[in-house]
C-alpha cells in the first residue's frame, strides 16, 4: 500500500506528553511557563537537562527571547535548536524537524515545547503586533482580530456550502462534553445547543462558542529514537506519516480550504492507511468551520460534504467520529501557541492510554492537524500527521 | 438607503466631553503610498512594472514574479462584496465605542482581495466601489461604497468618520472682506452646515459684497482680526467650543521678487497677515479643536488652509508672497501632526493664480473664488487632505513630480 517516495520516520518515536495546566490569565512570564513544561519534561523522561540535547520552542509572548536564549535561560546546552513561529501549525512543524533530526543522528533527544502567558493585555499587544499585512490591512478596520477574519470565512463558507450555524455549533458541544472530563479544561459546564444559539455575537456569524478563549499554559514531549525511548521505560507513539503546506491557494479570492488538499494523498499512502482506518481526529479548532474545513480537505469527507459529515456523526469520545478529545482548544482554552500542540500531545495520551480525560476505545491510530497564521485574509499554514500506538 | 442625519441638539453645557481616540495609526512605509493616495482622493494600489500584476496589501516583492518595481498606480475601483462581518467585539478603544462595525471582503475587478470598511448601502454579493480614506488616525484605509450613489449617503456614520462633511458643523471664515471668503460663506451655507461664522476686521468698514455677505443663510458676522492677537483670542474664548471647521480665508498678494522689492514693509505685512495670522489663529482654535475631534455629529473636523501652489515651488514675479505662502505649508504640516491625536485634519488647498484684482496682470487660466470655494467643501465632503485647485495648479503638481529642477528653471522664465 506505501507508495511515498518519502523516508519513513522508522525507528523514531514521540513520547512523554506534558500539560502543564492552564489559567485565564497569568502573572507569570512565557519563559516561566516553558521552564515549567521542560522540568515536567524532565522529571517525566526520567532524565536530566543535560540528556536534552535538541531543543524546539514555539511562543507568541516570550518578548525577544527565541530558541538560542531561552537555551541560557534554562541551561541547556543543545547540538540542535529550532524556533517554529507557525502559531496552530507548530506542533506537527516541531514533530517533523525533530524527528528529521533524530533520525539523521543531529540529536538524541529533543524537547519540544510550547508555552505562552496571557497577561490582562497581552492578547490586545499580540493583535496589534501580528505581522506587517496585519498591521497594515487588517487591524485598521474594526480591530476584531480573528473574529473578524474568521468571521468572513465563515460566512462565505455557509453561504456556499449550506453550513448552518447548528452544524458548527455540533462540533462544539461535541468538544464540551470531551472537555467535561478533562479536569484541566477551562471550561466546566455543559454546553447546549440553546445556550450556543443564543449565545452573544462577536462577529456575525461568529458568536461567543465558536471563540477558544485565550489563556495560559504550556504543551511538550520529546521525540527520540524507539532504542532510546526503551532504555528510559517511556510508552511510545510512532510517527507514520506528516505533510507541511504555507501560502496554499493564493487565487482563491476567499479561504474555503486549506493547504491539506495538496499533500493529502501524500499523507495516507505514506502512512499506508485510509481515512476510515483511524480511531479518532485532532484537529486545530480556533473555530468549528476550520475543523469542518479539515474534515473535508483530510479526506474524511468530500469538498463541501463538511456539514452533511458533521450531521451524520457523533463526535463525541464514545461517538462514530471521536473529535478533539481532550475538548479541544474551544473548551479547554488556547494558551497561544501551544494551543498548536493541544491536540497532538492529547493524541499522545490517547495511544498511551493515559488520557486526562475519557479514553476512546481501541484508539491505536489517529490523525492531528493543525492550521494557523491567519496573515491578512487567509489562514496561511496547514499540516497534519497520522500517528500509531507503539507496536 | 441610508437614514438622514439628525441636526444635532444644543449640547449640554453639564454633559462630559467624548475625549478623541485613534485607531492603529502605524503603517509600513510602503503602506504609506496608499495614504499619498488617499490624501488626494485617488484610487491607487502597486503595480507591478514586470508583470502587471496589481498588488494588494502593499509588498516590497511582487507576489507572481519577485520584482522590487511596484509604484503606486491609480486602477480600477470595481469590485464585488464577497463576504460581509458586523464586528461587535473590539480590542482596540477606538472601535470599542463604535461598534457595531461592518467590514467586509471585496474582490477587486483588477485582481487583489481587500479586506475593508463599508458603507451602509454596500449589500454582500453585490457590486461596490473601494476609496482609500484617511481615517482618524490619519492612515489610509479602505472603504467600500455602493456601486451608485444612494440617497444620503455621506451621511452614513462610518463614513463620516473619515470625512468632514460640512453638514450640521460650524464654520469659521477667518476674513468675509474678500471674494474668497465671500465665495467661501456661500458653499458652506449650501452645503449644510449649522453656522458660518464670518470674521470682519473693522465690520462698520464697508466693502463689495458686504450686503450679499450679510444675506447668505446661517451667516454670522464676528469680529476677527488674524493680525490682533486679542482679536483672534477673543473669538476663540467666545465661539471656539462651537467651531467644528476653520477655512483661513486672510489673504496678502503683492507682487514682486526678493531682491528687486524696495524694504521689508511689504514682506513683513505678508508675514502678519499670511504666517503670524495662521499662528494665531492655530494656537487661539488648535487646542480647542484637537479637545472636541469626538464631540457627536458636529465633532471638531478641520483647519482648512488655502494656500498658493508656488508654495510649493517658488514663482519669483510673486516671490516675496510664495516665500510667505512656504512657511504657512511649512507650519501646516506642523499643524497636521499636532492636531491628529484629535482626529482633526489639516486640509492644505492649493490653487494656481486667483481671478481677483491681486492677479490682475496674470494670464488665464485662473481660478475663480466660487470654484475654489466649492474645492474647499468637497476636499472636507470626502475628506481629503490635499487638493490642487485649477490648471496651472494641477500642471504645477505634475512637474514637481517629474522634476523640480525643471520646474524651476521654467518658473524663473
Amino acid at each position: 500500500m506505501q507508495n511515498s517516495i518519502r523516508t519513513p520516520y522508522d525507528r523514531v518515536v514521540m513520547a512523554v506528553p506534558v500539560t502543564i495546566p492552564y489559567v485565564r490569565y497569568s502573572i507569570e512570564s512565557a519563559q516561566w511557563w516553558i521552564g515549567r513544561a521542560l522540568k515536567a519534561l524532565v522529571d517525566g523522561a526520567g532524565i536530566t537537562p543535560r540528556d536534552i540535547d535538541g531543543f524546539c520552542v514555539s511562543s507568541f509572548t516570550a518578548g525577544l527571547d527565541s530558541g538560542i536564549s531561552l537555551t541560557q535561560h534554562f541551561g541547556l546546552c543543545v547540538r540542535w535548536i529550532d524556533t517554529i513561529p507557525l502559531g496552530g501549525a507548530s506542533a506537527i512543524a516541531a514533530v517533523r524537524r525533530a524527528a528529521r533530526a533524530v533520525q539523521a543522528g543531529d540529536a538524541r533527544i529533543v524537547a519540544c515545547v510550547a508555552g505562552d502567558t496571557n497577561h490582562v493585555d497581552s492578547f490586545r499587544y499580540t493583535l496589534e503586533n501580528f505581522s506587517r499585512f496585519n498591521q497594515d490591512a487588517v487591524y485598521p478596520y474594526g480591530a476584531g482580530g480573528a473574529n473578524a477574519s474568521f468571521a468572513l470565512i465563515a460566512r462565505n463558507y455557509m453561504r456556499t456550502f449550506g453550513a448552518r450555524r447548528e452544524d458548527f455549533g455540533k462540533i462544539a458541544i461535541a468538544q464540551r462534553s470531551n472537555a467535561l472530563r478533562n479536569p484541566h479544561a477551562l471550561m466546566k459546564a455543559p454546553l447546549t445547543i440553546e445556550q450556543y444559539m443564543s449565545a452573544r455575537p462577536i462577529a456575525d456569524p461568529i458568536h461567543l462558542f465558536d471563540c477558544v478563549m485565550p489563556c495560559a499554559g504550556a504543551e511538550a514531549f520529546i521525540v527520540c529514537r524507539e532504542d532510546v525511548a526503551k532504555s528510559l521505560n517511556l510508552p511510545s507513539i510512532r510517527i507514520l506519516s506528516t505533510i507541511e503546506r504555507h501560502n496554499a491557494f493564493p487565487n482563491d479570492p476567499i479561504q474555503v480550504r486549506g493547504g491539506w488538499e495538496l499533500d493529502i494523498d501524500e499523507l495516507w499512502s505514506m502512512a499506508g492507511l485510509k481515512p476510515s482506518d483511524v480511531d479518532f481526529v485532532q484537529t486545530y479548532d480556533d473555530y468549528p468551520v476550520i475543523s469542518m474545513m479539515q474534515f473535508e480537505g483530510l479526506g474524511f469527507c468530500a469538498k463541501g460534504e463538511g456539514p452533511q459529515f458533521v450531521r451524520s456523526h457523533t463526535l463525541t469520545n464514545d461517538g462514530t467520529f471521536p473529535h478533539n478529545t481532550s475538548g479541544g482548544q474551544l473548551s479547554v482554552g488556547q494558551a497561544g501557541a501551544a494551543g498548536g500542540f493541544l491536540g497532538l500531545v492529547e493524541a499522545m495520551r490517547q495511544l498511551t492510554s493515559q488520557p486526562l480525560g475519557s479514553q476512546v476505545s481501541n484508539a491505536n491510530a489517529c490523525l492531528v492537524s493543525g492550521f494557523g497564521m491567519i496573515n491578512y485574509d487567509r489562514g496561511l499554514s496547514s499540516c497534519a500527521a497520522v500517528l500509531a500506538r507503539a507496536a | 438607503m441610508t437614514k438622514p442625519l439628525v441636526r444635532p441638539r444644543r449640547k449640554d453645557p453639564l454633559k462630559r466631553t467624548r475625549l478623541p481616540l485613534s485607531p492603529q495609526r502605524v503603517r509600513s512605509r510602503t503602506a504609506h503610498g496608499l495614504t499619498a493616495a488617499a490624501a488626494e482622493g485617488r484610487f491607487a494600489l502597486q503595480v507591478c512594472l514586470d508583470c502587471n500584476t496589481v498588488i494588494y496589501p502593499p509588498r516590497d516583492a511582487c507576489p507572481s514574479c519577485l520584482s522590487a518595481r511596484l509604484p503606486f498606480r491609480d486602477v480600477a475601483r470595481g469590485g464585488t462584496l464577497i463576504a460581509e462581518t458586523t464586528v461587535q467585539t473590539s480590542t482596540d478603544p477606538y472601535f470599542r465605542e463604535r461598534t457595531p462595525w461592518r467590514v467586509g471582503t471585496v474582490k477587486l475587478d483588477a485582481g487583489p482581495v481587500v479586506v475593508t470598511h463599508l458603507h451602509g448601502d454596500a449589500v454582500e454579493g453585490e457590486r461596490v466601489r473601494l476609496e482609500l480614506k484617511l481615517d482618524k488616525s490619519g492612515s489610509a484605509v479602505a472603504m467600500a461604497l455602493p456601486e451608485k450613489d444612494t440617497e444620503n449617503m455621506a451621511d452614513d456614520s462610518h463614513l463620516r468618520e473619515m470625512t468632514c462633511d460640512p453638514k450640521f458643523r460650524r464654520v469659521l471664515i477667518t476674513d468675509g472682506r474678500t471674494s474668497v471668503g465671500q465665495a467661501m460663506a456661500k458653499a458652506f451655507s449650501d452645503a449644510g452646515a449649522s453656522i458660518v461664522f464670518v470674521g470682519l476686521a473693522n465690520p462698520w468698514k464697508p466693502f463689495p459684497g458686504m450686503e450679499s455677505l450679510r444675506k447668505i443663510e446661517h451667516v454670522e458676522i464676528v469680529p476677527l482680526d488674524v493680525t490682533d492677537t486679542e482679536s483672534v483670542t477673543e473669538l476663540a474664548e467666545q465661539n471656539g467650543g462651537r467651531i467644528d471647521i476653520v477655512v483661513n480665508t486672510a489673504e496678502h498678494t503683492r507682487a514682486g521678487g526678493v531682491v528687486d522689492r524696495h524694504g521689508l514693509t511689504i514682506a513683513r505685512e505678508e508675514i502678519d497677515v499670511r504666517y503670524l495670522g495662521l499662528l494665531r489663529l492655530a494656537q487661539a482654535f488648535g487646542p480647542i479643536l484637537r479637545f472636541r475631534g469626538a464631540d457627536g455629529v458636529n465633532s471638531a473636523a478641520a483647519f482648512v488652509n488655502l494656500l498658493s501652489v508656488h508654495a510649493l515651488m517658488n514663482w519669483p514675479a510673486y516671490g516675496g508672497y510664495c516665500a510667505t505662502e512656504a512657511a504657512c505649508l511649512s507650519a501646516a504640516q506642523c499643524m497636521r501632526a499636532e492636531l491628529r491625536p484629535g482626529g482633526v485634519k489639516v486640509v492644505n488647498v492649493f490653487f494656481g493664480p486667483l481671478d481677483i484684482d491681486w492677479f490682475q496682470t496674470v494670464p488665464p487660466p485662473k481660478v475663480t473664488p466660487a470654484a475654489l470655494a466649492n474645492a474647499v467643501v468637497r476636499a472636507l465632503q470626502h475628506g481629503l487632505e490635499d487638493v490642487f485647485v485649477g490648471d496651472v495648479a494641477e500642471d504645477t503638481r505634475q512637474r514637481l513630480a517629474v522634476n523640480p529642477k525643471a520646474l524651476e528653471r521654467e518658473l524663473a522664465s
